[in-house]
Protein backbone atom coordinates (compact mmCIF):
# COMPACT_ATOMS: atom_id res chain seq x y z
CA UNK A 1 0.00 0.00 0.00
CA UNK A 2 2.65 2.74 1.29
CA UNK A 3 5.14 0.83 -1.66
CA UNK A 4 2.86 1.66 -4.09
CA UNK A 5 2.45 5.34 -2.72
CA UNK A 6 5.89 5.76 -3.08
CA UNK A 7 6.23 4.12 -6.11
CA UNK A 8 3.92 6.39 -8.15
CA UNK A 9 4.86 9.42 -6.46
CA UNK A 10 5.10 11.55 -9.49
CA UNK A 11 1.72 10.90 -10.08
CA UNK A 12 0.38 11.22 -6.99
CA UNK A 13 1.82 14.65 -6.52
CA UNK A 14 1.18 15.67 -9.69
CA UNK A 15 -3.00 14.60 -9.22
CA UNK A 16 -2.64 16.83 -6.41
CA UNK A 17 -1.08 19.56 -7.06
CA UNK A 18 -3.69 20.02 -10.20
CA UNK A 19 -6.43 19.36 -7.68
CA UNK A 20 -5.09 22.03 -5.35
CA UNK A 21 -4.64 24.32 -7.99
CA UNK A 22 -8.49 23.60 -9.70
CA UNK A 23 -9.46 24.45 -6.01
CA UNK A 24 -7.73 27.29 -5.03
CA UNK A 25 -8.39 29.16 -8.07
CA UNK A 26 -11.84 28.46 -7.90
CA UNK A 27 -12.14 29.85 -4.32
CA UNK A 28 -10.71 32.56 -5.05
CA UNK A 29 -12.55 33.78 -8.15
CA UNK A 30 -15.70 32.62 -6.39
CA UNK A 31 -14.60 34.46 -3.44
CA UNK A 32 -14.55 37.61 -5.27
CA UNK A 33 -17.62 37.00 -7.21
CA UNK A 34 -19.58 36.37 -4.11
CA UNK A 35 -18.06 39.62 -2.63
CA UNK A 36 -19.23 41.96 -5.60
CA UNK A 37 -22.86 39.95 -5.76
CA UNK A 38 -23.71 40.10 -2.14
CA UNK A 39 -22.63 43.85 -1.77
CA UNK A 40 -24.89 45.16 -5.08
CA UNK A 41 -27.49 42.39 -3.80
CA UNK A 42 -27.77 43.77 -0.08
CA UNK A 43 -27.93 47.17 -1.80
CA UNK A 44 -31.02 45.77 -4.27
CA UNK A 45 -32.79 44.05 -1.43
CA UNK A 46 -35.56 43.42 -4.00
CA UNK A 47 -33.11 40.89 -5.85
CA UNK A 48 -32.08 39.13 -3.24
CA UNK A 49 -34.56 35.93 -2.90
CA UNK A 50 -34.50 35.92 -6.94
CA UNK A 51 -30.47 35.63 -6.87
CA UNK A 52 -30.53 32.85 -4.12
CA UNK A 53 -32.96 31.20 -5.64
CA UNK A 54 -30.99 31.39 -9.48
CA UNK A 55 -28.00 29.74 -7.61
CA UNK A 56 -29.44 27.30 -5.62
CA UNK A 57 -31.03 25.49 -8.53
CA UNK A 58 -27.73 26.01 -10.78
CA UNK A 59 -26.58 24.00 -7.58
CA UNK A 60 -28.97 20.84 -7.96
CA UNK A 61 -28.01 20.32 -11.18
CA UNK A 62 -25.53 17.16 -11.05
CA UNK A 63 -21.70 17.84 -11.77
CA UNK A 64 -21.66 15.84 -14.76
CA UNK A 65 -24.55 17.17 -16.24
CA UNK A 66 -22.99 20.70 -15.83
CA UNK A 67 -19.80 19.88 -16.91
CA UNK A 68 -20.52 17.96 -20.09
CA UNK A 69 -23.29 21.07 -20.59
CA UNK A 70 -20.00 23.75 -20.52
CA UNK A 71 -18.38 21.84 -23.21
CA UNK A 72 -19.47 22.95 -26.05
CA UNK A 73 -19.36 26.51 -24.74
CA UNK A 74 -16.05 26.24 -23.21
CA UNK A 75 -14.43 23.27 -24.64
CA UNK A 76 -12.60 20.72 -22.45
CA UNK A 77 -9.76 21.31 -19.35
CA UNK A 78 -9.55 22.75 -16.11
CA UNK A 79 -10.69 26.53 -17.03
CA UNK A 80 -14.18 24.86 -17.24
CA UNK A 81 -13.98 23.03 -14.24
CA UNK A 82 -13.04 26.44 -12.78
CA UNK A 83 -16.30 28.26 -14.23
CA UNK A 84 -18.37 25.02 -12.98
CA UNK A 85 -17.20 24.89 -9.73
CA UNK A 86 -17.39 28.79 -8.70
CA UNK A 87 -20.94 28.53 -10.03
CA UNK A 88 -21.27 26.02 -7.95
CA UNK A 89 -20.29 27.97 -5.27
CA UNK A 90 -22.17 30.90 -5.63
CA UNK A 91 -24.91 29.18 -3.64
CA UNK A 92 -22.82 28.33 -0.75
CA UNK A 93 -20.71 31.75 -0.28
CA UNK A 94 -23.80 34.14 -1.35
CA UNK A 95 -26.64 32.25 0.95
CA UNK A 96 -24.05 32.84 4.48
CA UNK A 97 -22.64 36.19 3.32
CA UNK A 98 -26.22 37.13 2.70
CA UNK A 99 -27.82 35.84 5.79
CA UNK A 100 -25.12 36.62 8.14
CA UNK A 101 -25.19 40.22 6.68
CA UNK A 102 -29.06 40.44 7.62
CA UNK A 103 -29.20 38.37 10.59
CA UNK A 104 -27.20 41.67 12.52
CA UNK A 105 -29.16 43.28 14.97
CA UNK A 106 -30.89 46.49 12.98
CA UNK A 107 -30.97 48.34 16.22
CA UNK A 108 -27.43 47.62 16.61
CA UNK A 109 -26.35 49.47 12.89
CA UNK A 110 -28.49 52.23 13.52
CA UNK A 111 -27.07 52.60 17.07
CA UNK A 112 -23.84 52.91 14.72
CA UNK A 113 -25.06 55.07 12.66
CA UNK A 114 -26.34 57.49 15.18
CA UNK A 115 -23.06 57.69 17.03
CA UNK A 116 -20.91 59.02 14.34
CA UNK A 117 -20.31 56.16 11.38
CA UNK A 118 -20.21 56.30 8.28
CA UNK A 119 -21.73 53.50 5.70
CA UNK A 120 -18.70 51.91 4.97
CA UNK A 121 -17.62 52.08 8.81
CA UNK A 122 -20.76 50.52 10.03
CA UNK A 123 -20.44 47.92 7.63
CA UNK A 124 -16.57 47.39 8.21
CA UNK A 125 -16.41 47.90 11.91
CA UNK A 126 -19.72 46.31 12.86
CA UNK A 127 -21.69 44.29 9.95
CA UNK A 128 -18.79 42.58 8.91
CA UNK A 129 -16.91 41.50 11.84
CA UNK A 130 -20.31 40.55 13.17
CA UNK A 131 -21.50 38.36 10.28
CA UNK A 132 -17.67 36.81 10.05
CA UNK A 133 -18.24 33.44 11.72
CA UNK A 134 -21.48 32.88 9.25
CA UNK A 135 -19.38 33.80 6.00
CA UNK A 136 -16.53 31.65 7.19
CA UNK A 137 -18.40 28.54 7.94
CA UNK A 138 -19.67 29.26 3.90
CA UNK A 139 -16.03 29.36 2.85
CA UNK A 140 -15.48 25.95 5.29
CA UNK A 141 -18.66 24.29 2.53
CA UNK A 142 -17.70 25.73 -0.60
CA UNK A 143 -14.31 24.79 0.00
CA UNK A 144 -15.29 20.52 0.89
CA UNK A 145 -18.00 20.73 -2.01
CA UNK A 146 -15.19 22.12 -4.42
CA UNK A 147 -12.72 19.53 -3.18
CA UNK A 148 -15.37 16.83 -3.68
CA UNK A 149 -16.55 17.89 -7.16
CA UNK A 150 -13.31 18.53 -8.73
CA UNK A 151 -12.41 15.53 -8.82
CA UNK A 152 -15.61 14.81 -11.44
CA UNK A 153 -13.93 17.50 -13.32
CA UNK A 154 -11.53 14.73 -14.39
CA UNK A 155 -14.16 13.79 -17.23
CA UNK A 156 -13.65 16.96 -18.83
CA UNK A 157 -9.79 16.42 -18.83
CA UNK A 158 -9.09 19.07 -16.08
CA UNK A 159 -6.93 16.96 -14.29
CA UNK A 160 -6.46 16.43 -10.44
CA UNK A 161 -7.40 13.71 -7.83
CA UNK A 162 -10.40 12.82 -10.30
CA UNK A 163 -8.04 11.28 -13.17
CA UNK A 164 -6.53 8.88 -10.19
CA UNK A 165 -9.80 7.97 -9.09
CA UNK A 166 -11.66 7.39 -12.46
CA UNK A 167 -8.63 5.50 -14.16
CA UNK A 168 -8.63 3.42 -10.61
CA UNK A 169 -12.17 2.78 -11.23
CA UNK A 170 -11.36 1.67 -14.79
CA UNK A 171 -8.32 -0.82 -14.31
CA UNK A 172 -9.84 -2.10 -10.90
CA UNK A 173 -6.92 -0.34 -9.17
CA UNK A 174 -7.82 -0.46 -5.55
CA UNK A 175 -4.74 1.36 -4.42
CA UNK A 176 -5.37 4.48 -6.45
CA UNK A 177 -9.09 4.38 -5.15
CA UNK A 178 -7.95 4.13 -1.84
CA UNK A 179 -5.10 6.89 -2.08
CA UNK A 180 -6.67 9.21 -4.03
CA UNK A 181 -9.77 9.29 -1.49
CA UNK A 182 -7.16 9.86 1.44
CA UNK A 183 -4.87 12.52 -0.59
CA UNK A 184 -8.67 14.53 -1.38
CA UNK A 185 -9.34 14.08 2.63
CA UNK A 186 -5.83 15.45 3.30
CA UNK A 187 -6.33 18.62 0.80
CA UNK A 188 -9.43 19.38 2.83
CA UNK A 189 -7.50 19.43 5.81
CA UNK A 190 -5.06 21.50 4.45
CA UNK A 191 -7.69 23.93 3.27
CA UNK A 192 -9.50 24.23 6.34
CA UNK A 193 -5.89 24.97 8.52
CA UNK A 194 -5.36 27.46 6.15
CA UNK A 195 -8.98 29.02 6.29
CA UNK A 196 -8.31 28.66 10.03
CA UNK A 197 -5.18 30.77 10.12
CA UNK A 198 -6.69 33.66 7.49
CA UNK A 199 -9.67 33.91 10.25
CA UNK A 200 -7.58 34.72 12.89
CA UNK A 201 -5.24 37.04 11.23
CA UNK A 202 -8.35 38.40 9.82
CA UNK A 203 -10.02 38.49 13.42
CA UNK A 204 -6.98 40.20 14.96
CA UNK A 205 -6.85 43.03 12.28
CA UNK A 206 -9.99 43.72 12.79
CA UNK A 207 -10.42 44.75 16.56
CA UNK B 1 -11.42 67.20 18.68
CA UNK B 2 -13.07 69.38 21.70
CA UNK B 3 -16.75 69.85 21.98
CA UNK B 4 -17.94 73.11 21.83
CA UNK B 5 -20.72 73.34 20.74
CA UNK B 6 -22.21 73.35 17.26
CA UNK B 7 -22.15 76.43 15.62
CA UNK B 8 -21.60 80.04 16.92
CA UNK B 9 -24.12 82.41 18.62
CA UNK B 10 -24.93 83.60 21.67
CA UNK B 11 -28.01 82.98 24.13
CA UNK B 12 -29.07 80.50 21.26
CA UNK B 13 -30.79 77.33 22.05
CA UNK B 14 -28.85 74.09 22.15
CA UNK B 15 -32.03 72.14 20.34
CA UNK B 16 -34.93 74.14 18.89
CA UNK B 17 -38.51 72.34 17.28
CA UNK B 18 -40.43 74.33 14.90
CA UNK B 19 -43.53 72.83 13.62
CA UNK B 20 -41.86 69.22 13.38
CA UNK B 21 -43.90 66.37 12.04
CA UNK B 22 -43.49 63.30 11.58
CA UNK B 23 -45.89 60.26 10.37
CA UNK B 24 -45.10 56.64 9.86
CA UNK B 25 -46.49 54.50 7.03
CA UNK B 26 -49.53 53.17 7.99
CA UNK B 27 -49.89 54.81 11.49
CA UNK B 28 -53.07 56.31 12.73
CA UNK B 29 -51.83 59.23 13.76
CA UNK B 30 -48.57 61.64 13.49
CA UNK B 31 -45.55 59.81 15.75
CA UNK B 32 -44.75 63.90 16.04
CA UNK B 33 -47.47 66.25 15.17
CA UNK B 34 -46.23 69.93 14.84
CA UNK B 35 -43.78 69.76 17.84
CA UNK B 36 -42.40 73.22 18.85
CA UNK B 37 -39.60 73.37 21.62
CA UNK B 38 -37.01 75.26 22.62
CA UNK B 39 -34.42 73.70 24.81
CA UNK B 40 -31.54 76.26 26.37
CA UNK B 41 -28.00 75.12 26.53
CA UNK B 42 -27.22 73.05 29.59
CA UNK B 43 -30.54 72.14 30.13
CA UNK B 44 -31.34 68.69 31.53
CA UNK B 45 -34.59 67.62 29.81
CA UNK B 46 -36.38 64.72 30.67
CA UNK B 47 -38.84 63.55 28.53
CA UNK B 48 -41.86 61.66 29.71
CA UNK B 49 -45.12 59.47 27.87
CA UNK B 50 -46.61 56.37 27.53
CA UNK B 51 -45.23 53.89 25.41
CA UNK B 52 -45.51 54.81 21.45
CA UNK B 53 -46.16 58.30 22.43
CA UNK B 54 -43.04 59.94 20.36
CA UNK B 55 -40.40 60.13 22.44
CA UNK B 56 -37.86 57.46 20.71
CA UNK B 57 -38.91 59.26 17.37
CA UNK B 58 -38.28 62.84 19.11
CA UNK B 59 -34.45 61.91 20.05
CA UNK B 60 -33.63 59.98 16.58
CA UNK B 61 -35.20 63.59 14.96
CA UNK B 62 -32.63 65.20 16.59
CA UNK B 63 -29.31 63.01 15.34
CA UNK B 64 -30.93 62.74 11.82
CA UNK B 65 -31.91 59.13 12.24
CA UNK B 66 -35.38 59.86 10.88
CA UNK B 67 -35.88 62.73 8.72
CA UNK B 68 -38.86 65.67 10.15
CA UNK B 69 -42.05 65.61 7.30
CA UNK B 70 -42.58 69.07 7.70
CA UNK B 71 -40.67 72.07 9.92
CA UNK B 72 -37.23 72.42 11.04
CA UNK B 73 -34.88 71.11 13.75
CA UNK B 74 -31.86 73.60 14.67
CA UNK B 75 -29.08 72.98 17.16
CA UNK B 76 -27.34 76.28 18.55
CA UNK B 77 -29.08 78.16 15.63
CA UNK B 78 -28.42 76.06 12.75
CA UNK B 79 -30.70 74.12 10.24
CA UNK B 80 -29.42 70.40 10.72
CA UNK B 81 -30.45 69.27 7.46
CA UNK B 82 -28.07 71.32 6.03
CA UNK B 83 -25.28 70.20 8.25
CA UNK B 84 -23.30 66.45 7.03
CA UNK B 85 -25.16 64.25 9.31
CA UNK B 86 -21.98 61.87 9.97
CA UNK B 87 -20.22 64.98 11.46
CA UNK B 88 -23.15 65.96 13.21
CA UNK B 89 -23.77 63.03 14.85
CA UNK B 90 -19.81 62.81 16.15
CA UNK B 91 -21.04 65.85 18.21
CA UNK B 92 -24.01 64.53 19.76
CA UNK B 93 -24.06 61.47 22.61
CA UNK B 94 -26.22 58.92 22.34
CA UNK B 95 -27.52 56.48 24.62
CA UNK B 96 -30.28 54.19 22.74
CA UNK B 97 -33.18 52.24 24.17
CA UNK B 98 -31.59 48.62 23.97
CA UNK B 99 -28.44 49.20 24.76
CA UNK B 100 -26.50 48.73 21.62
CA UNK B 101 -23.28 48.30 22.81
CA UNK B 102 -21.42 45.92 20.06
CA UNK B 103 -21.41 42.37 20.67
CA UNK B 104 -17.99 41.48 18.88
CA UNK B 105 -15.67 44.35 21.07
CA UNK B 106 -14.88 44.54 24.87
CA UNK B 107 -15.51 47.09 27.20
CA UNK B 108 -12.37 49.22 26.18
CA UNK B 109 -13.29 49.13 22.37
CA UNK B 110 -16.57 49.96 22.49
CA UNK B 111 -16.02 53.39 24.48
CA UNK B 112 -13.15 53.92 21.74
CA UNK B 113 -15.46 53.99 18.93
CA UNK B 114 -15.85 57.38 18.67
CA UNK B 115 -12.36 58.59 19.61
CA UNK B 116 -10.71 56.20 16.92
CA UNK B 117 -12.94 57.27 14.52
CA UNK B 118 -11.80 61.26 15.24
CA UNK B 119 -8.44 59.72 15.08
CA UNK B 120 -7.14 60.28 18.85
CA UNK B 121 -3.88 58.85 19.65
CA UNK B 122 -3.49 55.92 21.83
CA UNK B 123 -2.67 57.63 25.42
CA UNK B 124 -5.62 60.01 24.73
CA UNK B 125 -8.00 57.29 24.16
CA UNK B 126 -6.52 54.99 27.09
CA UNK B 127 -6.83 58.03 28.91
CA UNK B 128 -10.48 58.51 28.12
CA UNK B 129 -12.07 54.77 28.42
CA UNK B 130 -10.21 55.01 32.07
CA UNK B 131 -12.00 58.31 32.42
CA UNK B 132 -15.09 56.86 31.41
CA UNK B 133 -15.34 53.84 33.74
CA UNK B 134 -14.82 55.83 36.76
CA UNK B 135 -16.90 58.30 35.91
CA UNK B 136 -19.81 55.45 35.47
CA UNK B 137 -18.58 53.72 38.92
CA UNK B 138 -17.03 50.62 37.11
CA UNK B 139 -13.25 49.28 38.15
CA UNK B 140 -11.17 49.42 34.37
CA UNK B 141 -9.27 46.82 35.44
CA UNK B 142 -11.72 44.61 36.26
CA UNK B 143 -14.18 45.15 33.09
CA UNK B 144 -12.34 46.98 30.53
CA UNK B 145 -11.16 43.75 28.69
CA UNK B 146 -14.64 42.13 29.17
CA UNK B 147 -17.42 41.43 26.73
CA UNK B 148 -20.78 42.71 26.74
CA UNK B 149 -21.82 39.47 27.10
CA UNK B 150 -20.18 39.38 30.42
CA UNK B 151 -21.84 42.31 31.93
CA UNK B 152 -25.43 42.25 33.78
CA UNK B 153 -28.01 44.57 32.18
CA UNK B 154 -26.80 47.21 34.55
CA UNK B 155 -23.06 47.42 33.79
CA UNK B 156 -23.91 47.38 30.06
CA UNK B 157 -25.85 50.69 30.29
CA UNK B 158 -23.28 51.89 32.11
CA UNK B 159 -20.88 51.15 29.37
CA UNK B 160 -23.27 52.64 26.71
CA UNK B 161 -23.38 56.02 28.84
CA UNK B 162 -19.38 55.97 29.05
CA UNK B 163 -19.25 55.35 25.08
CA UNK B 164 -21.46 58.26 24.70
CA UNK B 165 -20.08 60.61 26.97
CA UNK B 166 -16.32 59.94 26.10
CA UNK B 167 -16.14 62.68 23.13
CA UNK B 168 -17.89 65.23 25.75
CA UNK B 169 -20.49 65.68 23.20
CA UNK B 170 -22.27 69.47 23.60
CA UNK B 171 -25.84 67.31 23.20
CA UNK B 172 -26.52 64.04 25.34
CA UNK B 173 -29.47 61.87 23.64
CA UNK B 174 -30.20 59.36 26.28
CA UNK B 175 -32.91 56.93 25.64
CA UNK B 176 -34.11 55.29 28.46
CA UNK B 177 -31.17 54.39 29.52
CA UNK B 178 -32.03 52.90 32.79
CA UNK B 179 -34.54 50.87 31.29
CA UNK B 180 -34.05 47.53 32.73
CA UNK B 181 -32.22 48.49 36.02
CA UNK B 182 -33.62 47.28 39.49
CA UNK B 183 -34.74 49.95 41.47
CA UNK B 184 -31.23 50.50 44.10
CA UNK B 185 -29.26 50.29 41.26
CA UNK B 186 -31.35 53.10 39.16
CA UNK B 187 -30.86 55.27 42.01
CA UNK B 188 -27.61 55.56 41.96
CA UNK B 189 -27.31 55.94 38.44
CA UNK B 190 -29.97 58.53 38.46
CA UNK B 191 -26.94 60.47 40.79
CA UNK B 192 -24.38 59.82 39.10
CA UNK B 193 -26.12 61.51 35.99
CA UNK B 194 -27.47 64.57 37.54
CA UNK B 195 -23.64 65.04 39.04
CA UNK B 196 -21.83 64.38 35.65
CA UNK B 197 -24.71 66.82 33.78
CA UNK B 198 -23.70 69.08 36.72
CA UNK B 199 -19.96 69.16 36.02
CA UNK B 200 -20.23 68.97 32.48
CA UNK B 201 -23.27 71.95 32.06
CA UNK B 202 -23.97 70.03 28.50
CA UNK B 203 -27.67 70.16 27.00
CA UNK B 204 -28.94 66.32 28.25
CA UNK B 205 -32.10 65.20 26.44
CA UNK B 206 -33.22 62.17 28.63
CA UNK B 207 -36.17 60.04 27.77
CA UNK B 208 -37.93 58.27 30.37
CA UNK B 209 -41.38 55.87 31.20
CA UNK B 210 -41.03 56.87 35.19
CA UNK B 211 -42.25 60.46 36.51
CA UNK B 212 -40.29 60.09 39.42
CA UNK B 213 -37.17 59.70 37.28
CA UNK B 214 -38.36 62.51 35.36
CA UNK B 215 -39.17 65.01 38.01
CA UNK B 216 -35.91 64.42 39.84
CA UNK B 217 -33.38 64.70 37.04
CA UNK B 218 -34.70 67.35 35.17
CA UNK B 219 -34.21 70.68 34.71
CA UNK B 220 -37.56 71.09 32.58
CA UNK B 221 -39.56 68.25 32.02
CA UNK B 222 -41.36 67.28 28.38
CA UNK B 223 -44.71 65.82 29.04
CA UNK B 224 -45.37 63.83 25.42
CA UNK B 225 -48.79 62.11 24.51
CA UNK B 226 -50.00 60.88 20.90
CA UNK B 227 -47.20 62.99 19.11
CA UNK B 228 -48.05 66.17 21.12
CA UNK B 229 -46.22 68.04 24.06
CA UNK B 230 -48.97 68.32 26.55
CA UNK B 231 -46.34 70.64 28.64
CA UNK B 232 -42.80 72.20 29.13
CA UNK B 233 -41.73 73.45 31.89
CA UNK B 234 -39.96 72.90 35.32
CA UNK B 235 -40.69 70.17 37.27
CA UNK B 236 -41.76 72.47 39.89
CA UNK B 237 -44.50 73.97 37.56
CA UNK B 238 -45.85 70.63 36.36
CA UNK B 239 -46.46 69.53 39.83
CA UNK B 240 -47.87 72.91 40.71
CA UNK B 241 -50.10 73.63 37.75
CA UNK B 242 -50.54 70.51 35.37
CA UNK B 243 -51.82 71.76 32.66
CA UNK B 244 -54.55 69.43 32.03
CA UNK B 245 -55.91 65.69 32.42
CA UNK B 246 -53.16 64.14 31.34
CA UNK B 247 -50.79 65.40 33.48
CA UNK B 248 -53.29 65.41 35.87
CA UNK B 249 -53.39 61.48 35.86
CA UNK B 250 -49.71 61.24 35.36
CA UNK B 251 -49.48 62.80 38.61
CA UNK B 252 -51.94 60.73 40.47
CA UNK B 253 -49.73 57.69 39.50
CA UNK B 254 -47.16 59.58 40.82
CA UNK B 255 -48.84 59.89 44.40
CA UNK B 256 -49.62 55.79 44.33
CA UNK B 257 -46.23 54.91 43.70
CA UNK B 258 -45.23 57.23 46.54
CA UNK B 259 -48.00 55.81 48.87
CA UNK B 260 -47.15 52.17 47.70
CA UNK B 261 -43.42 53.02 48.67
CA UNK B 262 -44.39 54.47 52.30
CA UNK B 263 -46.62 51.77 52.90
CA UNK B 264 -44.07 48.86 51.58
CA UNK B 265 -41.28 50.73 54.33
CA UNK B 266 -43.59 49.83 57.16
CA UNK B 267 -44.30 46.70 56.67
N1 LIG C 1 -39.24 53.21 12.05
C1 LIG C 1 -40.57 53.24 12.26
N2 LIG C 1 -41.42 52.79 11.31
C2 LIG C 1 -42.76 52.82 11.51
N3 LIG C 1 -43.34 53.27 12.62
C3 LIG C 1 -42.56 53.74 13.60
C4 LIG C 1 -41.13 53.74 13.48
N4 LIG C 1 -40.61 54.26 14.61
C5 LIG C 1 -41.65 54.56 15.40
N5 LIG C 1 -42.82 54.25 14.81
C6 LIG C 1 -44.17 54.48 15.37
O1 LIG C 1 -44.23 55.81 15.83
C7 LIG C 1 -44.88 55.88 17.09
C8 LIG C 1 -43.97 56.53 18.09
O2 LIG C 1 -42.87 55.64 18.31
P1 LIG C 1 -41.70 55.96 19.31
O3 LIG C 1 -40.69 54.89 19.14
O4 LIG C 1 -41.24 57.34 19.12
O5 LIG C 1 -42.43 55.79 20.70
P2 LIG C 1 -41.84 55.92 22.17
O6 LIG C 1 -42.54 57.06 22.80
O7 LIG C 1 -40.37 55.96 22.13
O8 LIG C 1 -42.35 54.58 22.83
P3 LIG C 1 -41.61 53.64 23.91
O9 LIG C 1 -41.81 54.28 25.22
O10 LIG C 1 -42.37 52.36 23.80
O11 LIG C 1 -40.19 53.50 23.50
C9 LIG C 1 -45.28 54.46 17.45
O12 LIG C 1 -46.63 54.28 17.15
C10 LIG C 1 -44.41 53.60 16.57
O13 LIG C 1 -45.09 52.42 16.21
MG1 LIG D 1 -38.86 54.66 22.72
Amino acid sequence: MINYFIKNFDMFGTATLEHLWIVAVTLAISVLLSTVLSYALLRVKYLEDAAIQLFSAIYSIPSLALFALMIPVMGLGNMTAVVVLTLYNQFLLLRNILSGMNSVDKNLLEAATGMGMTNFQVVTRVQLPLAFPTIIAGIRLAIISTTGIATIAACINAGGLGTVLFSGMRTMNVYKIVWGTILCAVIVLIEDLLLKMVERKLRRGAC
Amino acid sequence: MTGGPLGKGENMNAVEFEHVKKQFPRMGYMALDDVNVQINEGEFVTILGSSGCGKTTFIKMINRLYKPDFGHIRLFGKDIQNSNPVLLRRKIGYVIQQVGLFPHMTVAENIATIPRILKWDKTKIENGIEEMLQLVSLDPKEFRDRYPAQLSGGQQQRVGLARALVANPPIMLLDEPFGAIDAINRENLQNEIKRIHAQSRKTYIFVTHDIREALKLGTKVIIMNKGHIIQYASPKEIINNPCDNFVIDLLKTLNIQNNYVIDGAGI
